[in-house]
């Protein structure tokens, strides 16, 4: 497949995901100088530079592009630092595949890397009576845990799923991490394991819910002219983008907020936000949804991997749990879903991780994701959506 | 019963016996809004600056449930020591949103169930130097025949 509007992914690269307590330039660097490798492209030719930021340390953080493109050598390159939580890798890639397309750049490297602190993600130190992130604990006890157990506990009610279902998705998930050499987690779990783990909020146990991890990605993204000029004449490429914003009225309740948008005047829009930032990427690349090979989502909890499917249209609402018992999204069934592994086997280094996930995809087709391959895959989709409106949908062909 | 004390947060939700979540209505195209907005209606096919405050309804019906079996971080206060989970649920009432709350003192998930009936009530968050600091909370509305004494 191709469009006018596609970019190639000339390289790809990660650092290894886990509790390394390292600093976040570390691993961007190691993921960037493995981007610049598979890739086969000088970083003296790199001519744009996008710094996927953290927020949590300090200046080098917030000035993430920079921070990068001193410490793999200055070398002249324009810089951009994007920010939008979970989204973040997307929107960085995004800036990147723009000023391709508009012919300012022609090789651009997007790197993403994070170092995160223990236990549950919590806010900024401070008293602020007019952030819902912090209201949300102050006044609620509502961590990011609970706000994944209100939609699996949705599932329950309407759609008659079990918690059995949901440390299905964590089996199936754990299996596919083990051929995963930059997974944290790669070890086998069973339903017992994941049902006798502890409730952290009902009906999630401990195993539903993703850990927070230290890891970076970064991807070299070419005009297809010049990954011609190269010799790559069928390189993967990114054939859209989907960085949209809620419509209002936002009427599923999302992390931070202590309440949803109201409908009763303006009436509720055609599509949930998470429906609508898959339907954007489809769109956007005029690809359908029944084309898609495998994909690559944001399984914060196992729950959550289940309204994935649906936003995604890989199966009508509610039909999820009917796939994943039947095998359908297991490596070697009719949609693979999450085959690196996913969020269970990564855990979350946000602004790495939306590029983790079109690391992945970007091996899939090219045949060379090892023992966790998904055979003869074309198409890869990627979908994250974070705090305060972000998402996002990375659509990928080959 | 209501809670003695003080709201947690100012101007959010009214006390007494019939407390009820404070809102903004847009005196444009009348979109209700909580918490309270101010400045610009959010509605964007309205160019809205005015609002109105307005009483959201006591009763509304549970689009999801959950609760806290660990303790949160701050700036959650813990109310007791050692902590007591809690649950929480969000709400959607007759003004066309959801409404996250905490529920009521001695009601847990196996008292919820999506779709069900819940009634906002006033209660105790947590005490700090300047005495006890209250709450909106969501409590179930016991079905006919449930309390002997209805």
């Amino acid at each position: 497949m191709s469009g006018s509007k596609d970019v190639a992914v000339l390289g790809v690269g990660m650092h290894p995901w886990g509790k390394w307590g390292r600093p976040f330039v570390e691993y961007g660097v190691h993921a960037a100088r493995a981007a610049l490798a598979d890739s086969g492209v000088d970083w003296r030719d790199v001519d744009l530079v996008v710094g996927g930021e953290t927020v949590r340390n300090g200046y080098g953080g917030y000035v993430a592009g920079a921070t990068f493109a001193q410490a793999l050598g200055w070398n002249g390159a324009r810089v951009a630092t994007s920010y939008a939580a979970c989204a973040t890798g997307a929107q960085a890639l995004d800036t990147a595949r723009a000023r391709i397309l508009a012919g300012m750049c022609e090789v651009a490297l997007v790197v993403g890397a994070d170092t995160t602190p223990q236990g549950f993600l919590a806010p900024n130190a401070g008293e602020r009576w007019d952030d819902p992130d912090w209201l949300r604990f102050r006044l609620l006890g509502m961590t990011n845990p609970a706000y994944f157990a209100l939609y699996a506990r949705r599932r329950m009610d309407l759609y008659g799923a079990t918690p059995e279902d949901f440390a299905r998705v964590k089996v199936k998930n754990a299996r596919h991490g083990l051929e995963n050499p930059h997974a944290r987690y790669r070890k086998e779990v069973t339903v017992e394991d994941v049902l006798t783990s502890a409730v952290v909020s009902d009906p999630l146990h401990l195993l539903d819910i993703c850990a927070t991890s230290d890891g970076a990605a970064a991807v070299v993204l070419t005009s297809t002219d010049y990954a011609r000029r190269r010799g790559v004449s069928s390189p993967v490429r990114i054939n859209a983008i989907s960085t949209v914003t809620p419509t209002f009225p936002n009427t599923v309740l999302d992390m931070p907020n202590l309440s949803t948008d109201s409908s009763l005047v303006a009436g509720a829009p055609e599509r949930t936000f998470k429906e609508s930032i898959g339907q954007a990427a489809y769109e956007e690349a005029g690809i359908d949804p029944a084309d898609v090979d495998l994909a690559e989502v944001y399984d914060l909890s196992t729950a959550l991997e289940l309204d994935w499917m649906e936003d995604l249209q890989l199966c009508k609402r509610g039909e999820a749990e009917a796939l994943l018992r039947a095998g359908e999204t297991a490596i070697g069934g009719r949609i693979p879903v999450n085959p690196s592994g996913g969020l269970a086997c990564f855990g979350e280094a946000v602004p790495a991780q939306a590029l983790a996930q079109v690391c992945e995809v970007a091996w899939q087709l090219r045949g060379q994701a090892g023992g966790r391959q998904v055979e003869s895959a074309r198409v890869g989709i990627t979908a994250n959506q974070g705090l305060f409106g972000h998402g996002s949908s990375v659509l990928l062909s080959i | 019963m209501a809670a003695t004390g003080t709201p947690a947060v100012d101007g959010w939700f009214t006390t007494g016996p019939q407390p009820a979540l404070l809102g903004s209505r847009c005196t444009t195209c009348g979109t209700v809004f909580f918490p309270r907005a101010a400045g610009f209606c959010r509605n964007p096919a309205c160019a809205g600056e005015e609002f109105e405050e307005t009483e959201l309804s006591r009763r509304g019906t549970v689009w999801s449930y959950t609760d806290a079996q660990y303790q949160p971080p701050p700036p959650y206060v813990p109310r007791t020591d050692p902590y007591e989970p809690f649950a929480l649920a969000a709400v959607e009432l007759p003004e066309g949103l959801v409404v996250l709350g905490q529920v009521a003192d001695g009601y847990g998930v196996a008292d919820l169930r999506v779709g069900a009936e819940v009634e906002l009530v006033v209660e105790t968050l947590y005490a700090d130097e300047a005495g006890e600091r209250t709450t909106w909370r969501w409590k179930p509305v016991a079905e006919m025949g449930e309390e002997a004494d209805q």
